[in-house]
């Protein structure tokens, strides 16, 4: 009961990584195509003022992730990272770059810098969640066996499902990013900035569901159990995901940003939770289920209570963040807000 | 054995017979790899903890004093610590990483027993990320004193955040609160595994540290500017509020620290003997400043007879328990740790006296009615000064390395070998490559991009604050 409680509020905190801090991802993707210097300065610029005060924020949940995670399940994630540990350091190193460089970015004023600062930035923002998609990949393709380091190191992770887990994860944080910035612009009153954002939503999201209908043969072939999974227990939310995703489309093109910004979270968050609905209780397919890996009760109602606590200072402390850009004089820094919400 | 050797042999422990693939090199890079990103972090994670608190006092003093000069010194500081955090965040992710990447063996048995701590200090330092956004983004969107309140968050938090840390490495000196049973663990009693006995010493030794480090880091780079003659009041306070605060805060690390060595001669006799060098049980044992060990002894040291019985019992006939108490495997390399310690009370004893000093100079000019740093000396002094920086932040390193390379063979005392603990994955090495030029690309930027903003960089003031005693602000 604790165990399964645990593991729906870790599966909750990486849904908000992935909602949030997917977006901040995928805006440095946008970044990426901006354009050159001159071209692409407006949107850089906006896209900096998008995430600069929550990214951050955002990027914690991936702390609360892991934290979580060796805390209420210690064997999974020494399984899981012992193995996946090659994609997971250049995960890790492609953090450190995409947080850093950003910062350096936004301090440096010369061009050199800022291209260089930039580069990084953007190529880091692409390859990070490219990296992480082929760890959820490998773990939900049963190539993650209990046991350190009992996986094998590099077929864990460049295989079928991990590749298509990585560029799935590539195109959805860049849908989820080109529909927030899309709101963002069209807030801030730059007709011309939403409509390119807008035309970047749709093409992918158009892309990201060609991806996830090639997946399904890939799943067939590649990972059994995890198709059985979809394809029954989990099958509601797989239709929900589908569906938001056209939905989303549909809204976009007739300029209803919130709500598509909410119907695209949707369509990402029922990605999420039908993997975990599809493998559950498995934690590593086959064999080693929630029960086997979590912690003891001990363990496990400290860690929910201290988060309990925790988040009723979080909340209010999260409101008062994005409130206090929220409410805005008319400056382009006005995106500012909720460029990841 | 010779000093390099041992150090090497200290490296390449022996390989885990189970254990298949790892192999030394894979062992000690596992090692180095730790120890490099933590010996970064925990700078970047002291300014963090520390710089909240200097740019707080420079604002409230910005407002108290309606001074252009204290308020663009709040901006600049919180510039820079913007970036610092951003830095010390991405930083602290990768260490959680790693704690898995590297030392799956230590987790995947006590990640539980030592995952509240690591809750909780997620917890803090989600509010530290949220309030450091408000307060960096609306500085001009809020009225002052609500803005000075909304960075209070920070350093509470940061604190906190220094403390539950520190918790965590303290159950791997003295594990506490879980049960084995065949090998797993069956009974946890989180709480008890936090707040285990050695929390409370390490974790004030390492925040007292944390805003020392911040402190004379800061007041260093004023100290070079006032030396070059730009004496004028942004760059005098920028000296004196951290100088101060570092000063104040150093003899009561001395006071900690203290607590901390008392703390091992009860719970870690193992530990105190490797830190003094101590190979033999005895009473009357000298205390021994510097040296190496060579075979069972302290060589070329400088010996301050009965001074250890001394400081432990406070009488010459004290016993000391020595490292012949366990077998020569489990000793930690004794030249390492014993050094380590010397250089850190060395500069701990040199950055008290600069504070002595500085009080010894304001009483000087309180009486004859001189302003501070107008008498003589003055420039010794801040040459001095500029160095104290530098030097805390060796202090830090090397009170760190007493603690880990004290803890040694074992990641948990007594309990788990380093050996037993790694990631048993072939190509340790690689990573090890990897991570040293990301972080050498990363300290170079760092350094270049603090330093621009130190110079020249044009920083956004309001109009009233554009010409404050003569000195460039842009």
């Amino acid at each position: 009961m604790l165990a399964d409680l645990t593991l729906a509020v870790t599966w909750a905190g990486l849904t908000c990584y992935a909602l949030f801090a997917g977006a901040d991802f995928g805006a440095g993707f946008w970044d990426l195509l901006a354009g050159r210097d001159k071209r692409g300065l407006p949107q850089r610029r906006f896209i900096e003022h998008s995430i600069g005060p929550v990214w951050e924020a955002n990027h914690v949940w991936l702390i609360f992730v892991l934290v979580l995670l060796w805390a209420g399940f210690s064997p999974v994630f020494a399984a899981v990272l012992s193995t996946l540990y090659i994609p997971l350091t250049l995960a890790a190193l492609g953090i450190i770059a995409r947080g850093a460089a950003f910062a350096f970015r936004k301090a440096s004023v010369e061009l050199w810098q800022q291209r260089l600062f930039g580069a990084c930035f953007a190529l880091s923002s692409v390859l990070t969640p490219f990296f992480l998609g082929t760890v959820a990949g490998g773990v939900a393709s049963g190539r993650v066996p209990a046991g350190i380091a009992a996986g094998d190191t590099v077929t864990s992770w460049a295989n079928p499902t991990s590749f298509l887990g990585g560029v799935l994860a590539v195109l959805a944080c860049a849908h989820l990013a080109a529909v927030y910035l899309c709101q963002d612009a069209a807030r801030g009153g730059d007709a011309a900035l939403a409509a390119q954002f807008r035309r970047r939503a749709v093409l992918s999201g158009l892309a990201s569901g060609v991806v996830a209908l090639a997946g399904i043969a890939i799943l067939h072939e590649d990972a059994t159990v995890l198709f059985h999974g979809l394809t029954h227990r989990a099958l509601p939310l797989v239709v929900v995901s589908a569906v938001a995703g056209v939905v989303g489309l549909v809204l976009l093109v007739r300029d209803h940003f919130v709500w598509a910004r909410a119907v695209a979270a949707l369509a990402v968050a029922a990605i999420l939770w039908s993997w975990g609905g599809a493998q559950y209780p498995n934690m590593l397919v086959p064999s080693t289920t929630v029960g086997d890996a979590a912690s003891t009760d001990a363990v496990l109602a400290a860690c929910l209570i201290s988060l309990a606590v925790g988040f009723l200072l979080l909340v209010p402390s999260l409101w008062l963040l994005y409130a206090t850009f929220q409410r805005e004089q008319p400056a382009p820094a006005d995106a500012g807000t909720d460029g990841a919400r | 054995m010779s000093q390099p050797a041992s150090l090497l042999a200290a490296a390449l422990l022996p390989p885990y017979a189970a254990s298949g693939a790892v192999t030394p090199g894979d062992l000690s890079a596992a090692r180095a790899q730790m120890g490099f990103s933590l010996a970064w972090h925990i700078v970047v994670a002291c300014l963090g903890v520390g710089l909240p608190l200097l740019t707080l006092a420079a604002e409230w003093y910005g407002i108290r004093t309606g001074n252009p000069a204290h308020r663009l010194l709040a901006r600049r500081w919180a510039r820079a610590m913007g970036v610092l955090f951003a830095v010390g965040a991405v930083s602290g992710t990768i260490l959680s990483f790693e704690m898995g990447l590297l030392w799956p063996g230590l987790m995947g048995k006590f990640g539980q027993v030592i995952g509240l701590p690591f809750a909780l200090e997620g917890i803090a330092f989600f509010i530290e990320a949220i309030f450091l956004g408000i307060y960096l983004y609306a500085w001009d969107r809020l009225p002052p004193r609500m803005h000075l309140l909304t960075g209070v968050p920070i350093v509470v938090a940061g604190i906190l955040s220094a403390f539950f840390v520190v918790c965590a490495n303290a159950w791997m000196n003295q594990p506490r609160g879980y049960t084995l049973r065949g090998g797993r663990v069956v009974h946890v009693d989180p709480w008890a595994a936090m707040l285990n006995p050695a929390s409370p010493p390490q974790s004030v030794h390492m925040v007292l540290a944390a805003l020392m480090v911040a402190s004379f880091l800061t007041a260093s780079v004023y100290a070079v500017a006032l030396l070059r003659g730009r004496r004028d009041t942004y760059h005098r306070t920028g000296f004196f509020i951290p100088f101060v605060l570092g000063a104040v805060v150093t003899p009561f690390q001395l006071v900690a620290g203290d607590w901390a060595a008392r703390f091992l001669a009860d719970f870690r006799p193992t530990k105190l003997a490797a830190i003094e060098g101590v190979f033999h049980t005895h009473s009357h044992v000298p205390l021994t400043v510097l040296g190496f060990a060579d075979g069972d002894r302290l060589r070329y040291g400088l010996e301050i007879p009965d001074g250890l019985s001394l400081l432990v019992g406070y009488r010459p006939s004290t016993v000391i328990k020595g490292l012949d108490r366990v077998p020569r495997e489990d000793w930690p390399t004794v030249t390492s740790v014993h050094l380590s310690f010397d250089v850190m009370v060395g500069l701990g004893c040199f950055l008290l006296l600069m504070g002595v000093w500085l009080l010894l100079a304001w009483w000087w000019g309180r009486r004859t009615g001189t302003a501070p740093l107008a008498v003589r000396g003055t420039r010794l002094f801040l040459l001095l000064a500029a160095v104290t920086g530098p030097a805390a932040v060796v202090a830090l390193e090397c009170g760190w390395c007493v603690t880990e390379f004290g803890r040694q063979p074992w990641v948990v005392w007594g309990v788990m070998r380093v050996r037993d603990a790694v990631n048993p994955a072939p190509g340790l090495m690689t990573g090890l490559w990897l991570v040293l030029f990301v972080y050498a690309a990363m300290t170079t930027a760092a350094v270049y991009v603090l330093r621009r903003m130190t110079r020249d960089t044009p920083v956004p003031v309001a109009p009233q604050e554009s010409d404050v005693e003569g000195y460039p602000v842009a």
